[in-house]
């Protein structure tokens, strides 16, 4: 008895380690590629085979809200689950692996920049078809894209630099009152600020200058936390930081000409799928580049010790100073994305309750990571809508969930691990890639 | 004129005088030594030199230009890299990213660079790169470029923080205490490096030791330190045999 239950488990990691092994030699264009066929899948059968299974409707965000609110029906849900994502992305996967393989060495040797580009272009494929099936997907995909900007954007402070920062819903007031505000102005007939400036047409070409606008607004906030508190470390920038956000937030409340309390609306339809795909791409894109590059990495110096990196010729009061704007100026840009999507603003969004939960992406995804803001941000937003109609216990589970990730992994789930695009998209030869140490894998310049 | 000179430098702390009227020439090549019982001052020193203190009374001048009151990073820029006592490293980085880190002043690609992955970004990293690994090769560590440091031994720490400071580009390398905690085989090799980096690099060496043997073997010229005053200055030899130095060391002979 006790020999084969000393056995089990062991044997289930060696299964699982098999079933990793299966799956090993397929490329990111592979499972990408897998789910564009599960999305094309759901989009031509998804509501005959959901009417078929019994099923309402398409399960919208993988079933979970059909599983917690109709018990009865788990059964059919997990069966289309099953069937239209689960199965079709195996076998594509694994079917075409070894093809794709050889297209993904001759995409990456031809040029490596061509071989992300086409990444991405299947990635939006893929997005873009699985938010097509309802509008409740493509507001959550979106809400989720830009999450993973904020996240980004104070994971380089909170992670890279090691500072806390509270301040980050603030940063966000900025750029979304400011971005609204420009193009309510300029482009939109609107009760607030009377008849546009300038001709519609040319709303959308200006939009990414107003979103620049609101990000720098932002990050001119940010001089005002970052002169009084950098001069010592820890706790006070977290309370100068918390007394900021309150103060941008009353602030807002109080300026009648912005709307006050009753917030700005009507902001014009700018931000598409494909728009904020981009500018999510662009701050992903930048902002690693940032923490791959020395500067960037300077950051890391100060936190760690200090006195060495000054010793090391690193100016660190400009390396905190710069960071901590750059983190403000993307928190600011989407905020601006965020005013456009919900084509509303008001000063009660940008409250506790958002830096609770830009907070709660931080570290539950892991600190100083792109692939763990990625992961964060993504997982949260997922985790909070799915839960969604379990109403108030949500905030139970999510609450409980993050307790239980910082008892096993205080620094969150993917921490201090490098993103290397050319790690990613490289073709993948060898059945088992080699794990080092928890940094990641090794460096490759391209 | 002398690479470093230093003029009647004092430092109190509060109402103590850690260092008083400390005086020192340095010339470029050289290999000095400070020795000195606990608490003597040496580290108090090598903070005032390198700009963590600033010298309540006295000069510091480097090619002739008084370095007091410019901010450590400006001086270490200037070419005065350190070591530390107590190791200071960045725990989360690799070892090739610590020494790349000390290239940070002489980085021209900008946060332009930084943010947009220029082609001149991608070149210059290249250069620190190799530039970095290279000085690796020179302490010995090279085949460990890709560990993060703390997975490192302890003698290993060492001379990463050695090819660190070097990565300064330094006129001037200030080792505290370089072999402290080391056996006796690690000693033997990071006296080697040591003879190595000043005979290949031509580096101007300035050295704080509590080992006596370490001290004698490699310094032209020994300064001896104690409570914040230099009580003899010498060669190894002369220093040995100083009566106020073997004093500071062993006490006062007495006859009964």
């Amino acid at each position: 008895m006790k020999a084969t239950s000393e056995n089990s488990p062991k044997s289930n990691r060696s299964r699982a380690r098999a079933f990793r092994e299966y799956f090993s030699g397929v490329p990111l264009l592979g499972w990408l590629a897998g789910g564009l066929v599960a999305v094309l899948l759901e989009r031509f059968l998804g509501t005959p085979l959901a009417h078929l299974l019994g099923l309402p409707k398409v399960p919208v965000l993988f079933g979970c809200v059909i599983i917690l609110k109709k018990p009865l029906l788990i059964p059919g849900t997990v069966i289309y689950l099953l069937l239209v994502y689960v199965l079709p992305v195996g076998i594509v996967a694994r079917l075409c692996g070894s093809v794709i393989n050889r297209l993904v060495s001759w995409l990456f040797n031809l040029s490596p920049t061509f071989s992300v580009i086409v990444h991405l272009c299947l990635l939006y494929g893929l997005l873009s078809i699985w938010s097509g099936i309802s509008a409740y997907r493509l507001l959550t995909l979106k809400l989720t894209l830009i999450a993973v900007i904020v996240t980004l954007s104070l994971n380089i402070i909170n992670g890279y630099m090691g500072e806390f920062s509270c301040s980050h819903p603030g940063f966000m007031a900025l750029g979304a009152y400011s971005a609204s505000v420009v193009t309510l102005l300029l482009f939109v007939d609107d009760r607030v600020f009377g008849a546009a400036l300038l001709p519609e047409a040319l709303g959308p070409f200006m939009f990414p200058v107003a979103l620049i606008g609101g990000g720098i607004v932002a990050a001119v906030g940010a001089i005002a936390i970052a002169i009084p508190s950098f001069r010592t470390r820890g706790d006070y920038l977290a309370i100068i930081s918390l007394a900021f956000m309150f103060i941008v937030k009353s602030m807002i409340e109080n300026l009648e000409i912005v709307g006050g309390p009753r917030g700005l609306s009507s902001q014009p339809n700018y931000v598409n799928l494909p728009t904020l795909f981009l500018w999510t791409v662009a701050a992903v894109w930048i902002i690693n580049n940032f923490v791959r590059s020395v500067l960037g990495k300077a950051l890391n110096a100060v936190r760690d010790d200090e006195m060495a990196a000054d010793a090391m010729t690193v100016n660190t009061r400009r390396t905190k100073f710069v960071a901590f704007l750059f983190g403000a100026f993307w928190a600011g840009v989407a905020g601006g994305l965020l005013a456009h999507v919900l084509r509303y603003v008001n000063p009660g969004t940008f409250g506790i309750q958002k830096l609770a939960e830009v907070l709660a992406m931080v570290y539950f995804g892991g600190l100083n990571s792109v692939y763990g803001s990625i992961v964060g941000a993504v997982g949260y937003s997922l985790l909070s809508e799915a839960l969604r109609p379990l109403e108030l216990f949500k905030w139970i589970i999510i609450p409980l969930l993050l307790i239980l990730v910082m008892i096993f992994r205080p620094t969150g789930l993917i921490a201090f691990k490098e993103f290397n695009v050319m790690n990613l998209i490289r073709p993948k030869g060898k059945p088992i890639r080699e794990e080092s140490t928890s940094k990641g894998g090794v460096l490759i310049r391209s | 004129m002398p690479l470093l000179e230093i003029k009647k430098m004092s430092h109190d702390f509060g109402g103590l005088r850690a260092v008083n009227g400390y005086d020192l020439t340095f010339e470029p090549g050289q290999i000095r030594g400070l020795i000195g019982p606990n608490g003597a001052g040496k580290t108090t020193i090598f903070n005032l030199i390198t700009g963590i203190y600033i010298p309540t009374e006295g000069d510091i001048l480097l090619n002739g230009k008084s370095i007091v009151g410019l901010k450590p990073y400006q001086i270490a820029s200037m070419g005065l890299g350190r070591t530390f006592q107590n190791l200071r490293l960045w725990r989360h980085m690799t070892v090739l990213e610590h020494v790349k880190m000390a290239r940070y002043s002489k980085i021209n690609y900008g946060l332009v660079g930084s943010f947009f992955g220029t082609p001149k970004r991608n070149r210059e990293e290249a250069e620190i790169d190799d530039l970095a690994r290279s000085l690796l090769e020179l302490v010995g560590v090279a085949h460990l470029a890709e560990q993060v440091i703390v997975n490192l031994p302890y003698g290993d720490q060492r001379r990463v923080e050695m090819a660190r400071a070097l990565a300064t580009e330094p006129r001037i390398l200030f080792l505290d205490e370089p072999t402290a905690g080391m056996n006796p085989e690690e000693l033997i090799q990071m006296m080697g490096i040591i003879r190595r980096i000043h005979n290949e690099l031509g580096l101007a060496i300035f050295l704080i030791e509590h080992r006596l043997k370490v001290v004698m073997e490699l310094c032209e010229t020994i300064q001896a330190l104690v409570f914040g005053e230099v009580i003899a200055e010498g060669t190894s030899e002369e220093i040995q045999n100083d009566p106020r130095v073997i004093e500071a060391y062993l006490g006062k002979e007495k006859i009964l």
